[in-house]
């Protein structure tokens, strides 16, 4: 019993960070259709400027995050303004191509700048151990991890429903030409939208270094989990990917520790059933 | 007006440019005799890229895992000639069946879905494969590879040499049946139809061509051939490894393909020759900064040059004359 509650525990901390990854890229996929399978680039962005502020420069952790942060948005403005806003008209293919070749350039360029080895940096002393409840251990770095997603996903949640510029974002999301016809700029409620979701790619990569590392693959290695929340999820939903990164960290989690031999193999399989099942996605309308 | 028959004559004649190529394909024998192990792997990489082409470039099936058909191909052959017989030709045929099999069964799958959905499922069938290769150990050695495949010499006559020999003539004569057969199948009104998938998915089946038909079929021809150079790949080298189903593979074809020009038969095989060559030659930098210009390549191809190598040339002949 008390196995199964670290289990949940861990996983949803898991599912936590896949959601702040991936959250951004449903949005920016569902509003414009671009395939941005370079989203994973942003995030490792934020996971160097992290490590590189805290280890060079001895800032505290906490200080580094919000740089992390604008430092992802900022490579994702310049990214979108100058070569990706080309390419919306594209195919799909050509889209693919184009963003697989970013990631292989930002890749070798990770390898370039920091080397191929783990990268590390040490926690602060009052985020290391874990407490102990009810016979179970809570490490207190996922309990923060889980704090700062809810309160990010609040935020993110509340500004959609309830501003104006999340009925904007939600309009173009829902029928983009329509939006256009009304008289809603499409494109810079986009760019907004864009830099925000690879603003919060970094800000996961930055939290993700303390649990799953960081290295020069990160960009690689995490594109796969971030596109099975998105296309599970549903286009431009963004309970889809909070419910389908879950899914996904807490089935990889359990999968872990109860079938280790299966591997990676449950969450493929979960993702290929699901696809075949709904292939729009568990809350996707399209 | 020509008639349909004459259509598809004119299209199916040999030009001199096409027979000149696979003229030059022989070359590497008496020019370069110190480099035909890699003119195999080339000849080996031109078949997966024909391959791909197939689906990609004439039924317009974009798929991110055809890595998994490889793979099939070669455990099937490497396993077939560890436990059973060495002989290669029934190996390469056994693989192709049972590619053939895993493809049509795949088939019904990839043909209801378009977009990112089928983006999507082609990378998760493909990892799903790649994990189970990797989890049956007992079979297929798993990460450490299959070791202890043996094949015996071709016709009980010709021995896999060390120079690559009978490798690059083994696996050139198998790359040519295949593509005269591509060559035919691309020609014939079934070729015709599936472009007209490609172009429109929702007018051939008003038009009343069956079109899910057309796109099983395809694909299951599409998964033999990968299997068929999967096979190559493991009879020559006498070795399989995970890498042989991992995404990486299946990302290089695509890169390869749309390098050289996809739906143009000599697109793939164009860029197997230039990727394969240029690899070699940048052996020495680490694998990580060769990514580097593989990236740069891909962004400026698709920024420059959308029909690939070829698609570029086949413009610039054509505003000349």
């Amino acid at each position: 019993m008390g196995s199964l509650v670290g289990v949940l525990f861990d996983g949803f901390a898991y599912g936590m960070l896949l959601f702040l990854l991936s959250v951004g890229l449903s949005v920016t996929l569902g509003m414009m259709n671009f395939v941005n399978l370079a989203h994973c680039s942003f995030a490792m962005v934020g996971g160097y400027v992290t490590v590189s502020l805290m280890n060079s420069f001895g800032w505290p952790f906490f200080a580094t995050l919000p740089m992390a942060f604008l430092a992802a948005a900022a490579a994702s403005v310049l990214l979108e303004r100058t070569l990706y806003r080309r390419l919306y008209r594209a195919s799909d293919l050509d889209q693919c191509l184009f963003t697989i070749g970013i990631v292989f350039i930002s890749v070798a360029a990770a390898a370039y700048f920091f080397g191929t080895v783990q990268q590390s940096a040490s926690m602060p002393s009052y985020l290391r151990g874990s407490v102990e409840l009810m016979g179970v251990n809570f490490a207190l770095y996922r309990a923060f991890l889980i704090g700062i997603s809810l309160l990010i996903t609040i935020i993110l949640i509340a500004s959609l429903e309830y501003t104006r510029f999340g009925a904007q974002v939600r309009a173009a999301v829902d029928n983009q030409r329509m939006a256009r016809g009304l008289g809603i700029d499409v494109d810079r409620s986009f760019m907004i939208t864009f830099a925000l979701g690879g603003g919060l790619a970094g800000l996961g990569g930055a939290l993700a270094v303390e649990i799953i590392g960081l290295d020069h693959a990160f960009a690689f290695t995490y594109l796969v989990y971030v596109l099975i929340v998105v296309a599970v999820g549903g286009l431009g939903s963004i309970g889809g990917s909070f419910a389908a990164a879950m899914v996904l960290g807490i089935s990889d989690m359990a999968g872990k520790y109860y079938f280790p031999w299966l591997g990676a193999f449950l969450i493929y399989l979960v993702m290929v059933g699901l696809l075949m099942w709904r292939p729009a996605g568990l809350f996707g309308k399209r | 007006m020509a008639s349909a028959s004459q259509y598809f004559a004119a299209q199916v004649r040999w030009r001199w440019l096409e027979i000149a190529f696979w003229l030059c394909a022989l070359l590497p024998f008496v020019v370069t005799p110190t480099y035909l192990s890699l003119a195999s792997q080339i000849a080996i990489t031109a078949l997966f890229a024909l391959s791909l082409d197939l689906i990609l470039g004439y039924a317009g099936i974009v798929s991110l895992g055809h890595a998994a058909y490889f793979g099939v191909g070669a455990y099937t052959a490497g396993i077939f000639s560890k436990f059973v017989w060495g002989e290669p030709l029934t190996g390469l045929f056994l693989s192709a069946v049972v590619a053939g099999i895993v493809g049509y069964a795949t088939s019904h799958i990839i043909v209801r879905f378009r977009h990112l959905a089928l983006i999507m499922l082609t990378l998760g069938l493909g990892l799903l494969l790649h994990e189970a290769a990797n989890s049956a150990h007992w079979l297929t050695g798993g990460a450490d590879g299959l070791q202890g495949v043996k094949i015996r010499p071709i016709f009980e006559q010709f021995r896999f040499d060390l120079y690559g020999r009978t490798a690059y003539a083994y696996s050139l004569a198998v790359l040519f049946v295949c593509f005269l057969a591509s060559r035919r199948i691309i020609h014939s009104p079934f070729g015709l139809a599936l472009r007209g998938i490609r172009e429109n998915a929702l007018r051939m089946p008003a038009i009343g061509a069956p079109s899910r038909a057309h796109l099983r079929k395809i694909y299951t021809i599409s998964a033999v051939l990968a299997g068929i150079a999967g096979a190559l790949l493991a009879q020559s080298t006498e070795t399989v490894s995970l890498e042989v189903l991992s995404f990486g593979r299946s990302a290089d074809v695509l890169v390869i393909l749309i390098l050289g020009g996809a739906g143009r038969l000599y697109g793939g095989i164009l860029g197997a020759v230039i990727y394969m060559v240029a690899r070699d030659q940048f052996s020495g930098i680490t694998p990580a900064y060769w990514y580097f210009w593989i990236g740069l390549l891909l962004v400026a191809v698709v920024m420059f040059l959308p029909n690939g190598i070829l698609g570029g040339l086949a413009k610039f002949f054509q505003r000349r004359t």
